[in-house]
């Protein structure tokens, strides 16, 4: 056994025992962040600011909510926004985080993608971010059931009932979610687990590998300059700070997270307080009823896109069906972001306005998504359908296609040039 | 000065995003409507003036008070309330704060032909009249005899009544309002035990269906109905169902633009109980991230100086 000292303060008593001393190092004073980057690379920061925030409002939810089709809608909006001490305000905590961390996620992805940081050994970030994007859209789609209104039911009706256009196991996998043949109080339970158990566990463990795969590659820059980590964190512990292209994570980058993160706080709560409205269909305050559809359905702002990806393509072509390309169209959409790496052929690691034809194609996706994610809560019909059929045909060709076309060229002048 | 840049462009495409998602796809998706402005213009006015005195007789020889109670004058109601729904499809109202709640234009009208001031004639026909007969006149001249009448609901109605009044007498025959304990038979009792308890639900069931043969539907429990559709709506819906809702069994209830306002105000505080407390404890938090935010700065300045 080791050789254990009298320890002089509990910290080192802990030290002796945890090598909490080290630990610090690892993850934080000696954890190197570039200096060269700008407050984009805060959203970090801000999403485990809004995950926390999520799990403990969630908790505190927890110990309110029925899972019962009989009584969810009361105990959310009496129960909850009406007897219990402050539960109007965990509950708009929760709803408002729920929607603004796919806000902060987006421009995260977005400002992954602008700057390259999924490329040249920076792939599992951005698989482990991709992973994460994913598992947050099943937690807020399960957890948007939950208070089983009008939106809730339906949403899990036509979401479920997607499910179906899977070829030979569709209908039995139809039920199988369900638990039902129709959405039903077993279709509730069993959401109920994924958003309070199973998906949140999932999440910490992913989060936890997101962070560990950023550990060998570090984190890129604003140039996308590739940095020595140990020549310059040497140079920084040697007290060359000024000219040491890193900084340690504690406390020199955190003091700008914090910052970042305040100035979020203040529009976080200025929407929790003032315009929690935003992030509640009004339809979801009918209680849910099989009975009657509402005039439209359609999801959260953040599926809007792929929803209208989902049914971009209004009309048969040929043999198949117009349901059908949707739905592929849909599959595709949402497992395309993690090929990024696969799909961007060029070694070029720079922020897209340096790389020509990369900045105008990152703007033509950042617009079409707008278009989509618009387009995706009107109602399909006209001119609509139209718009949305065309934003979608957008959307396959530059990842499918544009992207992979330009970044060859990209790569071959690169080669060319050096 | 680039951040900043940054950040404007960060904050362009999040407005356009929620723009596009909020206000421009609701305008497409509701169309828009003229706001309600309780005149009830397409009535046709009260041509003569009514003499309060004349009314009360009027009423009594006219057979108001057949189906209606006038509580507040001492004039119980005919039949309880589940008897009385199970002849007329819905407990007819008792008429004290009549006067106070309707607009007079509207309750002369309604006198003279229910189905067409409710905007319910659309329901209503020959083979199935209308539960409220017309009234024909007692003998006189009709439109004196409705002025008496109105003018004589007006004298016993009630100068001042709480929100929650108007909403029990203009709404609560039809509408629950679970959430403070409101039914359509009334308060719902404290009971002695489960006989009671059970008795009463009996009642409720059995009115509630009364109320669903004769409308077609149950009413929805307003409890919500604030957060779900918002004071705009309410006050165009309570103002004319039809123009929002077309073909709904709901009728015009010919209240005045106040007592909707209450009716409104009522909703709000039921579905909305926690307003004020938002409204204290808003400011305090973002007070409390604003400090945070400068004193964040401030240290980032601090420790940033020996980086740069």
């Amino acid at each position: 056994m080791a050789h254990f000292e009298k320890a002089n303060s509990v910290g080192e008593w802990l030290d002796q025992r945890l090598a909490v001393n080290k630990l610090m190092k690892v993850m934080m004073t000696e954890y190197w962040i570039p200096k060269n980057i700008n407050f984009l690379w805060a959203m970090g920061v801000v999403l485990m600011t809004m995950f926390t925030v999520l799990l403990i409002s969630g908790i505190f939810l927890l110990m309110y909510y029925k899972p019962d089709t009989k009584l969810a809608f009361d105990s959310v909006n009496y129960t909850i926004m009406q007897e219990v001490y402050f539960g109007w305000l965990w509950r708009h905590m929760h709803a408002v985080a729920a929607s603004v961390v796919f806000l902060v996620i987006y421009i995260h992805m977005f400002t992954a993608i602008y700057y390259g940081s999924y490329k040249r050994g920076r792939e599992m970030i951005w698989i482990s971010g991709m992973l994460l994007f994913v598992t947050f859209s099943a937690e807020a789609f399960s957890g948007y059931m939950l208070p089983w209104g009008q939106m809730s039911y339906w949403a899990a009706q036509v979401i479920t009932n997607l499910f179906g256009g899977i070829p030979f196991i569709g209908d039995e996998l139809v039920i199988w979610i369900r638990g039902n043949f129709y959405v039903a109080d077993s279709t509730l339970t069993r959401f109920f687990m994924l958003h309070v158990l199973l998906l949140p566990l999932v999440i910490m463990g992913i989060i936890g590998l997101h962070f560990y795969s950023l550990r060998i590659p570090h984190v890129n820059n604003q140039e996308g300059e590739e940095i020595d980590f140990d020549a310059e964190a040497e140079k920084y512990k040697a007290g060359q700070k000024k000219e040491s292209k890193v900084i340690p994570f504690w406390p020199v980058f955190l003091s700008k997270d914090l910052f970042v993160m305040g100035v979020f706080m203040i529009f976080y709560f200025y929407l929790v307080f003032y315009h929690y409205n935003f992030a509640m269909d009004p339809i979801n305050f009918d209680p849910a009823n099989p009975m009657k559809t509402p005039a439209h359905i359609y999801p959260e702002w953040y599926f809007l896109w792929s929803y209208e990806v989902l049914r971009g393509f209004f009309f048969d072509v040929g043999p198949i069906a117009a349901m059908d390309i949707g739905l592929a169209a849909f599959g595709i959409a949402n497992v395309i972001f993690f090929l990024m790496p696969v799909l961007d052929r060029s070694p070029v690691v720079k922020p897209a306005h340096k790389r020509g034809p990369f900045f105008i194609w990152f703007w033509i996706l950042v617009v079409d998504m707008i278009v989509l994610t618009i387009w995706g809560k009107l109602p399909p019909t006209g001119i609509n359908a139209w718009i949305g059929f065309f934003a979608t045909i957008v959307f396959l060709v530059s990842l499918l296609v544009a992207l992979p076309a330009i970044t060859k060229k990209e790569a071959e002048r690169a080669g060319g040039a050096a | 000065m680039r951040e900043l840049k940054i950040l404007a462009v960060v904050i362009f495409f999040t407005l356009l995003t929620y723009w596009g998602v909020e206000p421009f796809a609701h305008s497409q998706m509701h169309a828009h409507v003229e706001p309600v402005d309780y005149t009830y213009s397409d009535l046709s006015g009260l041509p003569k003036k009514g003499d309060a005195k004349k009314g009360a007789e009027t009423i009594q020889m006219a057979g108001c008070t057949g189906c209606h109670s006038i509580e507040s004058q001492g004039m119980p109601a005919p039949m309880d309330a589940v008897s009385a729904s199970g002849s007329y499809g819905v407990n007819p109202p008792d008429l004290s704060s009549a006067g106070a709640l309707y607009d007079e234009k509207f309750l002369a009208n309604l006198i003279k032909n229910p189905a067409h001031a409710l905007k319910v004639d659309h329901k209503f026909n020959e083979s199935k009249p209308f539960p409220m007969p017309a009234f024909y006149g007692a003998g006189g001249d009709l439109d004196q005899e409705v002025a008496d009448i109105v003018a004589y609901l007006k004298s016993i109605a009630p100068k001042e009544m709480e929100p929650k009044a108007v909403f029990e007498d203009a709404c609560g025959r039809c509408h629950n309002m679970k959430y403070d304990n409101w039914t359509v038979l009334g308060e719902k009792p404290k009971f002695d035990d489960a006989v009671q308890e059970a008795e009463f639900n009996v009642k409720l069931a059995q009115y509630e269906a009364n109320l669903k043969k004769y409308l077609g539907t149950t009413p929805p429990d307003l409890s919500m109905m604030i957060r779900s559709k918002g004071e705009e709506y309410l006050m165009n819906f309570i103002g004319d169902p039809q123009l929002l809702l077309h073909g709904t069994a709901m009728p015009r209830v010919g209240l005045t633009k106040e007592k909707a306002e209450e009716v409104v105000t009522y909703m709000e505080k039921v579905g909305d109980r926690k307003k004020d407390e938002r409204n204290f404890l808003g400011p305090l938090i973002l007070l409390y991230f604003i400090l945070f935010s400068v004193v964040a700065y401030l240290w980032k300045k601090q420790i940033w100086r020996e980086v740069h």
